[in-house]
C-alpha cells in the first residue's frame, strides 16, 4: 500500500512539474528557445500568492487567479524587453540572454526582499482525505490534480479549438508561412508566453501549498526538471510535456519511496542524459534529420 | 619566412612572461604586495585557467557546454584526495585533478557530444548538478559539510599552469586539429561532409578543456581550506561561461581579458552578493542585445600581427543554425 501512496504522491508531483513543463515545451516550439526564466517565473508566481493570501487575505482560488495574471503579464515582459530584439541571434545568445534573465529575477527579487524563506499559510483549502481500499489520499493532492487536469483541459481547448491557438500552431510549424499568411507573428509570441507564464504562476502556487515554503531561488531545481520532463515527453509537443511530468513525479517519488531521497535530484538528470543519448526526439517526438 | 615571424613572436612573448611570473613571484615572497592582492592575483590566475578551457570548447569548438563546475568539481576533489587522504605531494594532486577530470570529460564526451546546442547545454548542466550530488552523497569526501584541505597552491604553480593552459590551447587552435574544430564551429554538418570526423574533434577538444579545467579544480582546492559541494553548483558554471561571453565567443585573448576585469570588479563587490549578480546578469543581456559577438568578437589581441580571414571575426552572426 505505501507504494500506491507514493505513486500517488508521485502523480501530484509530477502534475506541478507538468505545468511547468507546458510553459516550456509552447515556447520551445514557437522560438526555439530554452526559456531559463521560466523557473523564475514559477517563482514569482508562488510569491503574488504568498502576497495576496497573507496581506490581501485573498481566497485561495483568487489568490491563484491573480498570480496566474501577473504572471502572464510578466512573462510577455520579459518576451518583449530581453527575448524580441534577439529573435534572428543566433542561438548561444538567446540562450545566455535567458540565462541572463533568469539570475536578474532571482537576484533582483533577492535584493528586493532578502533571501530568507517564507511559509505558505496551511488549511487554505479544507478537503478531507479520502481512504481508497487502505490508501489514504490527502486532500491537497486531489486538489493539485484537480487544478493541474483542469488547467491542461482547458490549454488543449485553447491550443485547438481557438484562433489564437491556430495561430500558435501555424507559427510553431512555419514562422515565415505564417507572416505571409497574415498572422501577427509577435502577438502570437506573446500569447504563447503569456499562456505559459500563467500556467507557471498557477503551479508556483500550488507548490507553495504543497511544500509550505517558498524562497527566491526555488525556481531553480523545478525549473530544469520541468524542462527534462519537456524533453523527456519530447520538447514542442504538448501531451508530451504532461506525460512527462507526470512520469518524472512518478519516478522521482519511488527513488525516494526506495530510500534514495538524498539522490532524488540527481534522477531527473540521468533521465534526461539516458533520453538525450537513447531517444533525443523525446518518448512522442518523431526524428528530424538536418540538411546543410 | 612567415612561420618563423610567428614562432619568434611566440618566444617573445613566453620569455616576456616567464619574467612577468619571476618578477612576481619576488614581490610576493618579498611581500612588496599585501596579502588580499596576493589571494585576488590567486583567484584570477585559477580563472584564467578556466576562462581559457572553456574558450576551447565554447569559443574554438563551438559546443554549448554549462557544466564546467562539475570539471572543476572533479579535478579540485580528485586533487585533494590524493594530497590529504593519500598524503601525496602537490605536484601529483595537479596532474590527478587534471587527468580525473580528462577522464570525466571523455566519459561525458562520447555520448553527449552527440547532442546538438541547447540539447548539449542542458545535458551538461544535468552533468554538472550530477556530479555536485555525487560528491553531496559521498561521506568520504565529507559530503555536505566538504573536506578541508591544506592551502598548497603557490605562485610558481598557478603561474606554471597558466602559461601551461594558455600555451597548449593557443598551439592546438592554431595546428590542424584546431582548424578542424572551428570548421566544426562555423558549420558542423559541412564539416563533416568535408570529411572531417566532428565527433574525435569534438571530444578532443572537450577533454583538453576539461583536463586543464580539472587542473584549475586543483589550483582553487588547494586554495582554500575547505572545499564544498555547494562552491561547485550551476553559479560557478556561470560564472566561468560569462568570462568567455563577455572576452567574445572564440577569442583566447578576449577570455583571459575578461576573466582578469570581471575577477577584479567581484573581488570589490564581494560584500554585495545580490548586486554583484545583477550586475553580472544585465551585463549579460545587455551585451547579448547590443553585441552578441563579445567585447574581441572572435579577433585576439595579437591581431595586428595577422592579415588573414581570422582578423575579421564575426562569422558567428552569420550563421544562425548551425552554430551553438
Amino acid at each position: 500500500m505505501e507504494f500506491v501512496q507514493q505513486l500517488v504522491n508521485g502523480v501530484s508531483l509530477g502534475s506541478i512539474y507538468a505545468l511547468i513543463a507546458l510553459g516550456y515545451t509552447m515556447v520551445y516550439g514557437i522560438v526555439k528557445l530554452i526559456n531559463f526564466a521560466h523557473g523564475d517565473v514559477f517563482m514569482i508566481g508562488a510569491f503574488i500568492g504568498f502576497y495576496s493570501i497573507t496581506f490581501l487575505h485573498l481566497n485561495f482560488f483568487l489568490a491563484l487567479i491573480i498570480s496566474m495574471v501577473f504572471c502572464a503579464i510578466f512573462g510577455v515582459l520579459i518576451e518583449r524587453i530581453a527575448y524580441k530584439p534577439l529573435r534572428n541571434a543566433t542561438r548561444i545568445a538567446a540562450l545566455i540572454t535567458a540565462i541572463g534573465v533568469s539570475l536578474l529575477i532571482e537576484y533582483g527579487v533577492i535584493y528586493f526582499r532578502g533571501a530568507q524563506p517564507e511559509a505558505y499559510p496551511s488549511g487554505l483549502v479544507p478537503i478531507k482525505a479520502i481512504e481508497i481500499l487502505g490508501v489514504k489520499i490527502s486532500g491537497q493532492s486531489l486538489l493539485i490534480l484537480g487544478i493541474s487536469l483542469s488547467l491542461m483541459v482547458l490549454l488543449q481547448f485553447i491550443v485547438h479549438k481557438t484562433k489564437i491557438g491556430k495561430a500558435m500552431r501555424a507559427v510553431s510549424h512555419d514562422m515565415d508561412a505564417a507572416k505571409l499568411m497574415g498572422i501577427n507573428v509577435n502577438n502570437t509570441i506573446s500569447a504563447t508566453f503569456a499562456i505559459g507564464s500563467a500556467l507557471a504562476g498557477a503551479a508556483g502556487v500550488i507548490f507553495g501549498m504543497y511544500y509550505t515554503k517558498i524562497e527566491p531561488l526555488m525556481g531553480i531545481i523545478p525549473g530544469l526538471k520541468a524542462f527534462v520532463a519537456a524533453v523527456l515527453g519530447g520538447i514542442g509537443i504538448i501531451p508530451g510535456a504532461m506525460v512527462g511530468g507526470l512520469l518524472l513525479g512518478v519516478i522521482e517519488s519511488l527513488v525516494s519511496a526506495l530510500g534514495f531521497s538524498l539522490w532524488r535530484d540527481g534522477v531527473a538528470f540521468v533521465v534526461l542524459i539516458l533520453i538525450l543519448i537513447f531517444r533525443p526526439s523525446g518518448l512522442f517526438g518523431k526524428n528530424v534529420r538536418e540538411k546543410v | 619566412m612567415k612561420i618563423l615571424k610567428s614562432a619568434k613572436g611566440f618566444w617573445t612573448s613566453i620569455v616576456l612572461a616567464v619574467v612577468f611570473g619571476i618578477v612576481m613571484q619576488f614581490l610576493i615572497t618579498g611581500e612588496i604586495i599585501n596579502f588580499f592582492y596576493v589571494n585576488t592575483l590567486y583567484f584570477i590566475g585559477i580563472n584564467i585557467i578556466l576562462a581559457a578551457s572553456l574558450h576551447l570548447i565554447i569559443g574554438i569548438t563551438g559546443q554549448f557546454s554549462i557544466g564546467h563546475a562539475g570539471f572543476l568539481a572533479v579535478g579540485a576533489y580528485a586533487s585533494a584526495i590524493i594530497t590529504m587522504k593519500l598524503e601525496l605531494p602537490f605536484s601529483l594532486g595537479l596532474l590527478a585533478g587534471g587527468l580525473a577530470a580528462a577522464v570525466a570529460g571523455l566519459i561525458i564526451g562520447i555520448p553527449s557530444l552527440r547532442l546538438k546546442g541547447d540539447y548539449l547545454a542542458i545535458a551538461t548542466l544535468g552533468f554538472g548538478e550530477i556530479v555536485r550530488i555525487v560528491f553531496l552523497n559521498i561521506d568520504y569526501v565529507g559530503g555536505a559539510s566538504g573536506m578541508s584541505v591544506t592551502q598548497l597552491t603557490t605562485w610558481p604553480w598557478l603561474f606554471g599552469s597558466i602559461l601551461l593552459t594558455v600555451i597548449v590551447i593557443r598551439n592546438f587552435t592554431n595546428s590542424t586539429h584546431g582548424r578542424a574544430c572551428i570548421s566544426v564551429r562555423e558549420n558542423e554538418i559541412a564539416a563533416d561532409a568535408m570529411g572531417i570526423n566532428t565527433t574525435y574533434y569534438k571530444v578532443i577538444a572537450f577533454v583538453i578543456g576539461s583536463f586543464f579545467a580539472g587542473v584549475a579544480g586543483a589550483l582553487y582546492a588547494h586554495n582554500f581550506f575547505i572545499i564544498q559541494p555547494t562552491n561547485f553548483g550551476f553559479l560557478k558554471s556561470f560564472d566561468i561561461l560569462i568570462f568567455v561571453v563577455l572576452g567574445g565567443l572564440g577569442s583566447l585573448s578576449g577570455a583571459v581579458l575578461s576573466a582578469i576585469l570581471l575577477t577584479i570588479i567581484s573581488t570589490f563587490l564581494q560584500s554585495y552578493p545580490e548586486v554583484r549578480m545583477i550586475i553580472y546578469s544585465l551585463v549579460l543581456i545587455i551585451m547579448m542585445i547590443y553585441r552578441p559577438q563579445g567585447l574581441l568578437g572572435t579577433r585576439e589581441l595579437t591581431t595586428f600581427f595577422k592579415f588573414g580571414k581570422s582578423a575579421k571575426g564575426g562569422v558567428h552572426n552569420d550563421s544562425k543554425d548551425t552554430v551553438a
